[in-house]
């Protein structure tokens, strides 16, 4: 591994942990506001969709056109395109506990930042579930 | 609507689709974090690095936030170990089992017209949103 690639994914990550922050997407109240349609709704996080999408929807495409990534040999990306009953499943009970609690695993790793107990709790269990459905595959 | 923030919900989403595109044209990579994450629980050789480091990246952008006096200085979570342990659980298990979560069905996948990540957006979206309906106005706990 290469360190450019290494530096590569730090600036990355450091990059999108200042977003999960700034759109305020790490704070669990503020993503369930957004999800809580019915109740006194706050529409600020699909604006933080649309932002990304609108980077990413002219960048993938620009960048794709590329023989090869800048600092590696190929693409690895999904090529899959059937739909089935893991896919639906899975977004089933990530949703379920994404509601429940507010987090789900950028932010849950991001919120680590504000020191809170709450976020050990809830990422303990994340990385678990990880494990669990790795096993259980 | 008065909690609306508009521009730094903007600012913040072209940040993370910055990132998300800077990971794939630098390292050929998905920004997706579960799937980032979850090859971490089994290593392989050579491609643990730079996961590790996008992860600690990812809580070190948070810190910088923070430390720079960003607006959001504390972050309000659900308090019972029970619901966040049982909360960790099922997005955990969900996001492996189905391939991904917000970041990379919902902002990556999408950028790639995927219809996986799409179909995997509309449900996820829908079942959390049915879930806080569930939680807030059935069961009548908060709000």
């Amino acid at each position: 591994m290469s360190p450019a690639r290494n530096m590569a994914a730090l600036g990355a990550g450091v990059l999108f942990g200042l977003g999960l922050a700034i759109s305020q997407m790490v704070n669990p109240a503020k993503v369930l506001a957004f999800l809580d349609v019915g109740g006194n709704w706050d529409p600020s996080l699909a604006l933080v969709m649309g932002g990304a999408l609108a980077v990413t929807g002219v960048a993938f495409r620009l960048v794709l056109k590329r023989p090869r990534p800048m600092f590696g040999d190929a693409f690895a990306v999904p090529t899959r395109g059937d739909v089935d009953g893991r896919l639906v499943g899975g977004a089933i009970v990530f949703g379920v506990g994404w509601g429940l609690i507010g987090l789900c695993p950028g932010p849950a790793m991001a919120s680590i930042a504000y020191g809170m107990a709450e976020s050990v709790y809830f990422l303990g269990a994340m990385l678990a579930g990880m494990a669990a459905a790795r096993i259980l595959r | 609507m008065e909690n609306f923030t508009p521009l730094s919900a903007l600012a913040g989403g072209v940040l993370i689709g910055a990132a998300a595109s800077i990971l794939l044209w630098l390292n050929g990579r998905i920004a997706g974090i579960s799937g980032i994450v979850g090859g971490l629980l089994a290593p392989v050789r050579d491609d643990t690095g730079w996961r590790a480091l996008f992860v600690l990246g990812l809580i070190l952008g948070a810190v910088l936030y923070r430390t720079m006096g960003g607006p959001l200085q504390t972050i309000e979570i659900e308090t019972s170990p029970i619901l966040l342990i049982a909360g960790g659980l099922l997005v955990g298990f969900g996001t492996r089992m189905g391939g991904g979560c917000t970041s990379g069905h919902g902002v990556c996948g999408l950028a790639r017209l995927s219809p996986r990540s799409l179909v995997a957006t509309v449900v996820f979206m829908l079942s959390a949103g049915v879930t806080v309906a569930v939680v807030r106005h059935l069961l009548g706990t908060t709000g």
